[in-house]
């Protein structure tokens, strides 16, 4: 557990002042990334679809535009029934885990905390390995079993991290120990299992955990959009405790704050999203991780804006990314989990020597 | 700071089709083909024979024989009379050529056919004491998994890889090896020569699928075969043509297509096996599918999944199985 090296002092009202001043270049600039990102993620793919074609049936999309339409009816159906869906989706999913991070790694004033940390993906991961190998069926509704056994399965590891922590948010080192302790008993409960199963279903179960986008149709991003809306708001009201945190839990208690309290809320609704992102999309590496700091690069330390710029950034990421995924290897697929890190591992570390400061 | 899954399971990503199913499969029990009067068949397939062993050809039971394997060449002093089975194609083969009474254990995932001694052993984990326990004086694998080879060659046992073929041709090859070091060549020419005729039959059967555009999937990932793999074989020597094969510029014979490929490929004939959690049905309904002309038309077919993964004796069947398939395919001019 690392701590931060120079001690804030006055940093608070500092570091406040010097974001607020970046805040709106560095809002408007993420969100035009995004909006290019998802652009250029329409408009690239394996089914070589006209550029000119795409944009007309998209504005056409907007209601009250009329514009002629040139694309054939097979290709309409590839551009609204996987494309956008596909790029809507990695851009929520990117968005999810950006969030979770900066939220975990203000909860543990732990720049190495990431979206995985108490065994959410070793959770989901059974939990799917379960779903698809044995035919658990927890399906609910319109939820399919295999994301919703993700979810139950990452939001029971969590919770038993945080049982065995006994519940102690006081103390982030034992909470974290706890979940280390959880991923590895979930993890191996798992990688037993998975040797239980037949080569087509562990195929599958193996195809997911890497990380994948694929859709089918809009499913998954009306399932996940709730919990980006819902725990988003959360991790945002509660940024300015994570600011609060950051000075340290006596400093907190003497601003009337709850240490505890918070970082009950901002893992639980970090936790929440994560298991959401997973169960629609498998394990995604390094998004989760990197963005945040990315953020703090651009606007310094206060999580009011590292949140919801985290988010911004993260979506336009794998968005990004994701077109690698579907048109580098086309017409076969790579996994996007690779190249998340594939992308963003070398681009990072350029980042961190040219800063030469650590975080 | 999750913590990564161990890499033995990428292994097993590797490993292809190598280990079929368990469930399904047919219950008839003609294990051993009794061999047919194609002499003039049986006499090439010695010769397949005759090219995998070092050895001049001979009748049952001289021994000792060296067999030519995909992991190097075996020598086998004397006929088998313990033989361990960890792949289930090996198991088909093994019964079908008469060597089914000196089989003592074969994997779990070797249910067919029924009087195969099935055991938890298992193909993929290969536990090197537990096949000892066996103490068999001969192991059939198809694929070395975690140097198993190596592991048993140190107790003496001579190892036969029945590696996964990419072709049927290969196929009759991996048969007539495994009927070497049985010890029962004679019986396995005749079984390689029958199943062949039935094969070529099959094929002979339907000719209109020249040009067919088809898709075999795998999984709900889309991970299909290729013509570099067996199955993929037989797709190609009816003439049709895999959408898969654009995406194996490796030659894994098992790419993972894209989504958008797949619609932009328009299949005519859509495969499933019925090992998977979905059916026909469920893929019909996948949004952005319904301009696939396989769809449209209805032409998504179910195959039995041990069938369609396995190179044995019961490849006829499945050979058939895809001229009905294809068969019912209505081919639309300038389709």
């Amino acid at each position: 557990m690392s701590t931060r090296t120079h001690a804030p002092t006055d940093a608070l009202d500092e570091v406040a002042d010097r974001a607020f001043r970046l805040s709106v270049p560095a809002l408007v600039g993420c969100s035009a990334l995004l909006l290019l990102a998802i652009l250029a993620s329409v408009t690239q793919g394996a089914a070589g679809l006209p550029v000119e074609g795409v944009l007309r049936a998209l504005v056409g999309g907007l209601p009250g535009v009329d514009v002629a339409q040139t694309l054939t009816s097979t290709q309409e159906a590839v551009l609204w029934q996987i494309r956008l869906p596909r790029t809507i989706l990695a851009a929520l999913v990117g968005a999810s885990l950006a969030m979770a991070g900066a939220g975990y790694q203000g909860v543990f004033r732990n720049p190495l905390a990431d979206p995985y940390l108490l065994g959410v993906s070793a959770g989901a991961g059974l939990g799917a390995v379960l779903a698809l190998g044995f035919g658990l069926d927890l399906s609910w509704g319109p939820i399919a079993a295999l994301p919703m056994a993700a979810f139950v399965g990452a939001v029971l590891a969590v919770t038993g991290s945080v049982l065995v922590a006994r519940g102690s948010f006081r103390d982030p080192a034992t909470l974290l120990l706890a979940g280390v302790a959880m991923a590895a008993l979930f993890s191996a409960t798992q990688t037993y299992a998975l040797t239980r199963l037949d080569e087509t279903r562990s195929r599958e179960v193996l195809s997911w955990l890497f990380g994948r986008l694929a859709t089918s149709g809009w499913g998954p991003v009306t399932l996940l959009l709730p919990y980006v809306l819902l725990a988003g708001a959360v991790l945002w009201l509660h940024a300015r405790h994570l600011d609060v945190l950051r000075l340290g839990d006596d400093e907190a208690r003497s601003l009337g704050l709850s240490p505890a309290r918070s970082r009950l809320v901002v893992v639980g609704a970090a936790t929440l999203i994560t298991a959401a992102a997973v169960s629609v999309s498998g394990l995604i590496a390094f998004v989760g991780l990197v963005t945040p700091h990315l953020v703090r690069l651009l606007v310094g330390h206060s999580y009011r804006l590292i949140v919801p710029l985290s988010a911004v950034l993260g979506g336009a990421f794998l968005a990004t990314v994701d077109i690698g995924a579907r048109t580098l290897v086309a017409p076969a697929e790579l996994p996007v989990g690779v190249i998340t890190a594939f992308v963003g591992a070398p681009f990072f570390c350029v980042v961190l020597w040219r800063r030469k400061a650590g975080m | 700071m999750h913590l990564r899954q161990p890499l033995p399971l990428v292994g097993a990503l590797a490993l292809g089709l190598t280990l079929a199913a368990c469930g399904g499969g047919s219950t008839d029990s003609d294990s051993a083909d009794t061999a047919s009067e194609q002499e003039s068949a049986s006499d090439e397939a010695s010769d397949d024979a005759a090219m995998t062993s070092e050895g001049e050809m001979a009748g049952s039971g001289d021994f000792p024989v060296t067999v030519d394997t995909a992991a190097g060449e075996v020598t086998i002093e004397e006929q088998p009379q313990r033989i361990v089975s960890l792949s289930p194609s090996a198991t088909e083969i093994l019964f079908a050529i008469g060597a089914g009474d000196q089989v003592v254990a074969v994997d779990s995932f070797s249910t067919y056919p029924e009087e195969a001694p099935t055991t938890d052993l298992s193909g993929f984990e290969p536990n090197v004491e537990a096949i000892a326990g066996y103490e068999p004086d001969l192991v059939v694998i198809s694929g070395d998994m975690n140097d198993l080879t190596a592991s048993l060659t140190e107790l003496d046992i001579p190892v036969v890889d029945n590696a996964a073929p990419t072709t049927i041709e290969a196929g009759w090859d991996g048969m007539a090896a495994l009927g070497l070091a049985t010890g029962h060549v004679d019986e396995t020419a005749d079984t390689i020569a029958d199943l062949r005729q039935q094969v070529d039959d099959a094929f002979a059967s339907f000719d209109g699928a020249e040009g067919l555009r088809v898709y075999h999937e795998l999984d709900d990932t889309y991970f299909s075969a290729s013509s570099n793999s067996f199955i993929g074989d037989v797709y190609s020597q009816f003439g049709a043509v895999n959408i898969a094969d654009e995406a194996d510029a490796d030659g894994t014979g098992y790419p993972q297509l894209t989504e958008e490929a797949i619609i932009e490929a328009d299949p005519q004939l859509i495969v499933i096996t019925d090992q998977v959690s979905y059916t026909a049905e469920d893929v019909a309904e996948r949004p952005g599918w319904s301009e696939i002309s396989a769809v449209q038309n209805g032409n998504i077919v179910t195959v039995n999944a041990d069938i369609s993964s396995r190179w044995g004796p019961r490849l006829p069947e499945l050979v058939t199985t895809l001229a009905d398939a294809m068969s019912q395919v209505s081919v639309p001019a300038g389709g």
